[in-house]
């Protein structure tokens, strides 16, 4: 156990460390460093967007980088960074091992994620997140788009390199006494997860290599002039990255079964049903890529298909949600923060898979495609859900990581900031998205009802904002000066917390 | 395993919501892909960052359109540079602007009225200012 702030190492013998906890401590903290940088962006954005015409911004291009790097940043510099520090900081307590199966390759694969975050961040390209082409190609700017490209390798790369790492930790090296259908569902979340990232990375590496040399003049996969279809490229995207928002839900997932049981004081409800959707979810997850193409002119009965696959994503989903409320029905509930924070995530879940199914029916779809409906639907989900179990799961492991306990008021406040916050910026830009309002745009229709509704967004961006100061008070000041916890039941729910006797580092 | 079974009907409640969800949007939308053949074609071409407009007689309109009420028109969406995509909220049309390839959509506005057509698809620098009148004239 790293009781850093008790008794505090040398930086260095953090940094170089391969033991799981340590690298597992580095991917947290620097996946909070991101998310708060994620953050300032998207109050950036929100202020621009608070008044028709020039708000902060007088230049467009400058507001195109600010989303692009936004998007990028939360999703490959937030998301999975902090499920992947999470992973490794408990996946080898959970499987009974003494560290990751190969320790070396996981410090590798966390100091891939600084270079690949600084080309990001350094390059500050306009492309946005997806980088379609012929834009991405023909008219971005270099080298802001070439050095996004090479972030992007660099961070896919990291990501392949700590998959595989999981799965023969979990497959390979986990108690010789311990069957696989008695592994944590948190493991299963961490293991199928990782298997997805394994089957859908590839694809989108290939489709960076095929765009960066299209950039070079090279080829010309993408050029219409030349031969080539931009379709193609979007194709192999959404295979990628739309499984991806499964790689990035199923770690929540896992955390939820972790959390629920345990708060609310009673065994799992259906443990294997869990298993099933989780397995499901994640082949499923692949058979739906191309219904954010749905208005690229495919033919209908490619449109049929799309649908379909989407729709049967649906009652993995269902299932789950399922076995959280049937976990805690009768149960003796104790709401502290992580029980907080993975309800409040559960009932965004709820309203963003409502929203889903309209985005999938095909002639709602019309409506929203595009518009600010999407940009609701997918920030409720990124942030109203996976981020709010992301975040109670911090709080959880919070003893654990720093032997010390959070305060829990503080943690209440910022709770109801970004829950209200979540619902006021979120819900109104699905009602922005049906009244029209294209998303990634720099200034809309000086219209009275526009107005007000992006100014209820902007005020909620500043709710959430608020909340996630308070956080990282909570958190530092916790961190040094909180009392200390009881190690083997901080949050007084008669369980038994995570081993924290896990020895210094090697 | 006394659970079991309020899990399935619980399954097969969502599952059957999601059969007739998809099943009438799948019927909607196929009343919606037929093109009347009466109807008069427009080419609309996308480029950064405006709208032009061809009518049959060959004549051309740059950001704005007028069309007559009561009338079926069949659009042709290009793209001369990059993706954009044309869209005319009030009548719920979507469609890509892809370099390349030809897409059809299709309305019939039945009142007189100025609507807003405005770019969906982010194309660059002034993908915001990326917008045009439609004119359905009486």
């Amino acid at each position: 156990m790293v009781l850093e702030v008790r008794k505090p190492r040398p930086l260095w013998e953090i940094l170089f460390s391969t033991h799981h906890t340590d690298v597992g401590l580095l991917y947290i903290i620097s996946s909070f460093v991101f998310l708060f940088m994620g953050g300032a962006l998207a109050m950036t954005i929100r202020t621009e967007l608070l008044t028709p015409g020039p708000t902060i911004i007088s230049d467009p291009a400058f507001f195109n980088r600010v989303f692009t790097v936004h998007g990028t940043d939360l999703l490959f510099l937030w998301l999975l960074p902090f499920a992947a520090g999470m992973g490794n900081y408990l996946i080898p307590i959970l499987v009974k091992y003494k560290d990751m199966a190969y320790p070396r390759l996981n410090a590798v694969a966390y100091w891939m994620i600084p270079p690949g975050a600084a080309l990001i961040w350094l390059g500050w390209a306009d492309i946005g997140w997806y980088g379609y082409p012929p834009y991405s190609t023909i008219r971005a700017p270099g080298p802001a788009a070439d050095m996004w490209i090479f972030g992007l390798k660099i961070l896919g790369l990291s990501s392949i390199l700590g998959s595989i790492n999981f799965v023969v930790t979990i497959l390979k090296c986990k108690h010789p006494d311990m069957s696989i259908m008695k592994l944590p569902l948190f493991v299963w979340g961490i293991l199928t997860t990782s298997i997805m990232t394994l089957a859908a990375l590839p694809t989108f590496t290939a489709a960076l290599i095929m765009l960066y040399t299209d950039r070079l003049g090279v080829s010309s996969f993408f050029n219409p002039a030349m031969g080539g279809d931009p379709i193609a490229y979007q194709h192999l995207f959404w295979f990628t990255f739309h499984p991806e928002v499964y790689i990035f839900f199923m770690p929540a997932i896992g955390m939820a079964y972790d959390l629920i049981p345990k708060f609310s004081r009673k065994p799992i409800f259906s443990y294997a049903s869990g298993v099933i959707a989780l397995i499901l979810l994640s082949i499923i997850g692949f058979a739906s890529w191309a219904h954010h193409m749905l208005a690229t002119g495919m033919t209908f009965t490619e449109k049929t298909v799309f649908m379909i696959g989407t729709l049967a994503a649906v009652p993995m989903s269902a299932m789950h949600v399922f076995n959280w409320l049937a976990t805690s029905w009768g149960g003796r509930i104790k709401f502290a923060a992580p029980m907080k924070w993975t309800f409040g995530g559960i009932a965004l879940f709820f309203a963003a898979g409502a929203g889903g199914v309209v985005n999938t029916a095909l002639p709602l779809d019309f409506i929203t495609h595009d518009s600010y409906w999407v940009v609701g639907h997918f920030h409720l989900f990124v942030m109203g859900t996976i981020s709010f179990i992301f975040l109670g799961f911090m709080y959880y492991l919070f003893p654990l990581i720093t032997g010390r306990m959070y305060n829990e008021r503080l943690s209440s406040i910022h709770f109801w900031l970004m829950f209200i916050g979540a619902i006021m910026v979120f819900v109104t830009q699905h009602v922005l998205g049906l009244f029209g309002m294209p998303r990634r745009i720099y200034d809309y229709v000086s219209d009275p009802d526009l107005i007000i509704m992006n100014q209820i967004a902007t005020t909620g961006a500043y709710l959430q904002g608020i909340g996630m100061a308070v956080f990282l008070y909570n958190m530092i000041n916790s961190a040094v000066r909180g009392k200390p916890a009881k190690m083997e039941d901080p949050f007084e729910i008669g369980e038994v917390y995570y081993d924290h006797r896990r020895r210094e580092p090697h | 395993m006394g659970h079991t079974i309020y899990e399935w009907v619980y399954i097969g409640v969502v599952v059957g919501i999601l059969i007739w969800v998809g099943a009438d949007s799948w019927l909607v939308e196929k009343h919606l892909e037929e093109i009347p053949e009466e109807a008069t074609t427009i080419r609309v071409v996308a480029q950064q960052w405006f709208w032009t407009f061809e009518h049959p007689d060959g004549t051309k309109e740059v950001g704005e359109l007028h069309v007559k009420a009561g009338k079926a028109y069949r659009f042709e969406v290009v793209s001369k540079d990059v993706i954009h995509s044309f869209n005319v909220p009030y009548f719920v049309m979507t469609m890509d602007a892809v370099p390349g390839r030809v897409n059809k959509i299709w309305f019939a506005p039945a009142e007189p009225g100025e609507f807003l057509i405005q770019c969906r698809e982010y194309c660059g620098l002034l993908h915001y200012q990326m917008r045009a009148k439609l004119i359905v004239e009486a």
